[in-house]
């Protein structure tokens, strides 16, 4: 159903100086030609990965094109600020795994109220002021390469990798990656996520620094190298790319972990200078309903977590909540303090 | 029967009444309380909000240190989850050094003073609400004010002042319903006995005027008595109508066929000299029956007076110098020795002055005709009554006649050619009628009273 041509703007962006205006990494157009309108949706979700889901959308709306970009979440967070300060043309729709980001967009008065039948239906934790909705159910995992490490030794918890990580000689340093969080908008999120959670963290974060693990980028990169096996374990990945690569590579083990997992709702906002707000509505309670939700569930955007986690109760589900304590993680002091430690345990080569 | 009764004079009925009294009571008071209950939520609302925004405000301000002489803010997210108790609430903050630079968070307005630890402002386009936090440093390397502003959207307190306010008024709709409720029902049993009542009078015969046995309420107990007594009213006049209609025709049919058949006596007489003679005759039987029509029409006005005037406070001794005037003048002085004997002081009594005259007249006469003179007319006063006496010398009412004699006088002795017996009476019923009564007696010195005994109003206002 794909009209559009696949543009690979990533390459562009990175020859651009970084202060220029911020570019998509890729875009893609759906939906019929003569379709009466045309609505922007900018997003992080990997193009191939949504594609299914705004087919299925499309097919319940023919009278609707949809112009997807794919952005970098830092980059689409700095193209929603510039589009509410009326600087960027603004999109109809983001739909970000960035969701702190997503609250200070709403904290800041950039977003419209949308409201129906299904988003009154929302938890709280998934629906702030009727403005940012979370619309997939995304688990934090560890993802490890099952030809080197066998599925019995893999680690099941935070302190399964600890343990891995403590002996002096241990075959697991260098070779444990996570997200660079200055890179990554999820992976500072996550991080951030963790050391609110639990004193695990600071462990965590000092076996890094001891082993020389490895903080990159995205997740598609990382779980290509565990493949690969140029790492062993990956700590941190979204749940969506893992699974949806360990369906289709075998060597790729992933494990929810036990003494808690994050879980998080990717957010989707309709931006307050929205030219087609409805029609992004609509696509709101699309992915809220039943056939939307199994469109997410076939591209492994909603996650059983209950299959990764058998022995879990509910309890041990972190979701990350939609609430203005996220602000916190993004308040420049905080962010600069949480870097200049991650920056002594990952120091840049 | 009903539909042709003319329709009584309505008012408001006193549902309608009480109803537009209730909706008025329930209409000011309901604003009323909703005004309190607004202002009140809107109080309770702030009150509540603004400890958790100054919580979090001291939260930020504790959470800051120096560092090699900079500011630096550590965040904290416990005074972000204060903050999300109001969870649909955006916020706002900023951490100000002394120069004016803000160190972290927001760039905002500055507060409107120095003195201000709350006040109101916009974020964005919305209301907000902020507090301040003010921490004073002192070091080597750093002297001065660091302030913190936070600052929230104000959508949880008009949530929360909206849901007292409405709390309240249902609240109040509640307790206006319930009111209505009982005044409905308080209505309906406070009426019930004058239906009751009504349901009485509709069962009853039209000449059924006794009095009614229903038992009311002290409320209404006067009504009902004020409605016997009227009937009781009423039963007297119909009987008194009764018994002059009754007396008449048997006390003028025996005079009027007299005259009818001495005026054929005197149509068919030839002889001029005894024809004049019957036309005599016919000339004082009709002025005999004239003066007994006079007295029937009296004996009736009197008692219908006695029944229907109100009575003013007068002196009997008027009572007796009228009647013994009025007597002199029907009599002719020469014919009659009538005495007074009056005491000094008045003596006061409640009646209808005509009535009392009449009633003594008729004793008067009595006297004149039956007893034997001189006659007197004595007012007097005892312990707790006063009287107004005809006395004379004769032998008067045979003792055993005493208790009965108003009556029997009538029928018995009443039928002459020039009294209709109705004297006794006529003064029975005017004493009854003032709440007195007709008594007999023999007086020490001899001969024979008839006195008229009437309540004492003790003395003279």
């Amino acid at each position: 159903m794909r009209s559009g041509v696949l543009a690979l703007a990533s390459m562009l962006a990175l020859a651009l100086p970084a202060a220029a205006r911020p570019v998509p990494e890729a875009i893609g157009v759906f939906g019929a030609e003569e379709a009466a309108e045309e609505i922007l949706l900018r997003g992080t979700t990997d193009l191939v990965l949504f594609e299914p889901v705004l087919d299925a959308f499309l097919a319940t709306a023919p009278q609707l094109r949809i112009r997807y970009e794919q952005w970098a979440s830092d980059d689409l967070y700095d193209a929603a600020a510039a589009a509410c300060r009326g600087e960027f043309p603004s999109a109809d729709l983001l739909i970000s795994s960035s969701i702190d980001q997503h609250v200070k967009l709403v904290n800041d008065g950039c977003a419209r109220p949308y409201r129906s039948a299904a988003t009154a239906a929302l938890p709280p934790e998934a629906n702030w002021r009727d403005e940012v909705f979370g619309v997939t159910s995304e688990p934090a995992v560890m993802v490890y390469n099952r030809d080197l490490v066998p599925d019995a030794l893999a680690p099941r918890s935070r302190f399964d990798l600890l343990d891995l990580l403590r002996p002096a000689d241990t075959r697991f340093a260098g070779r444990v990656a996570t997200y660079d969080i200055e890179a990554s908008g999820l992976g500072y999120l996550f991080a951030f996520a963790d050391s609110q959670q639990a004193t695990t963290f600071g462990s965590l974060i000092e076996a890094f620094g001891r082993t020389g693990a490895v903080a990159t980028c995205c997740s598609a990169e990382i779980i290509d190298a565990v493949a690969s096996g140029e790492f062993l374990i990956a700590y941190n990945v979204l749940g969506s790319y893992a699974l949806a690569r360990a369906a289709e590579d075998s060597r790729i083990g992933v494990v929810a972990p036990e003494e808690y997992t994050l879980v998080l709702a990717r957010g989707a906002m309709i931006p307050r200078q929205a030219q087609h707000p409805e029609a992004a509505g609509a696509l709101i309670d699309f992915l809220l309903s039943e056939p939307g939700r199994e469109a997410l569930v076939d591209a492994h955007l909603i996650l059983d977590v209950a299959a990764l986690l058998p022995d879990a109760d509910d309890s041990l589900l972190r979701p990350i909540p939609l609430s203005p304590v996220l602000l916190v993680g993004l308040d420049q002091q905080k962010r600069a303090g949480f870097l200049a430690l991650w920056r002594e345990t990952f120091p840049r080569e | 029967m009903r539909n042709t009764e003319p329709a009584a004079a309505r008012t408001t009925s006193l549902a309608t009444r009480l109803g537009v009294a209730l909706v008025l009571l329930l209409a000011l008071g309901g604003a009323a309380v909703a005004i309190a209950a607004l202002a009140y939520g809107r109080s309770a609302a702030r009150q509540t909000f603004d400890r958790l925004l100054v919580g979090a405000a001291d939260q930020i301000a504790a959470s800051i240190a120096l560092r090699d002489g900079t500011v630096v803010v550590d965040l904290p997210a416990s005074a972000f989850d204060l903050l999300a108790l109001a969870p649909d609430d955006r916020i706002v903050y900023s951490v100000v050094a002394p120069d004016g630079a803000v160190v972290t968070g927001y760039d905002i307005a500055a507060p409107p003073n120095d003195l201000a630890e709350l006040y109101d402002g916009a974020f964005t386009g919305e209301p907000a609400r902020f507090a301040v936090a003010r921490r004073r440093f002192a070091e080597r390397d750093f002297a001065g004010t660091v302030d913190v502003v936070v600052g929230q959207t104000t959508r949880a307190r008009a949530e929360l002042a909206g849901q007292i306010t409405r709390n309240a008024l249902v609240v109040v709709l509640g307790a206006g319903l319930l009111m209505s409720a009982l005044a409905v029902f308080a209505v309906r049993s406070a009426l019930s006995p004058l239906r009751r009542i009504e349901r009485v009078f509709a069962a009853r015969s039209p000449r059924d005027l006794t009095p009614l046995g229903v038992p009311v309420p002290r409320e209404i107990s006067g009504l009902v008595g004020t409605l016997n007594r009227f009937m009781g009213r009423i039963d007297r006049q119909v009987e008194t109508m009764r018994t002059l209609i009754a007396d008449a025709s048997h006390q003028i049919r025996t005079p009027i066929a007299a005259l009818r058949a001495q005026a054929d006596a005197a149509a068919d007489e030839t002889d001029p000299e005894r024809q004049r003679a019957i036309v005599a005759r016919i000339h004082e039987r009709s002025i005999n029956l004239g003066r007994l029509t006079d007295q029937l029409l009296n004996h009736a006005m009197i008692i219908h007076r006695a029944d229907t005037e109100a009575l003013d406070r007068l002196d009997l001794r008027t009572v007796a110098i009228r009647a013994t005037e009025e007597t002199d003048h029907d009599f002719g002085a020469s014919e009659t020795v009538l005495r007074l004997d009056l005491p000094e002081d008045p003596v006061w009594c409640d009646g209808d002055a005509l009535s009392l005259v009449e009633a003594c007249k008729n004793l008067v006469a009595n006297a004149f005709r039956h007893g034997v003179p001189p006659v007197t007319i004595a007012v007097g006063e005892e312990a707790d009554c006063v009287h107004v006496a005809v006395r004379d010398r004769g032998p008067g009412v045979p003792e055993e006649h005493w208790s009965d004699a108003q009556v029997r006088y009538r029928r018995q002795t009443g039928v002459s050619s020039t009294s209709a017996g109705l004297g006794l009476a006529i003064v029975h019923a005017v004493a009854r009628a003032h709440r007195g009564d007709l008594r007999f007696r023999r007086p020490v010195q001899g001969g024979f009273e008839a006195a008229v005994v009437l309540p004492s109003v003790g003395g003279a206002r």
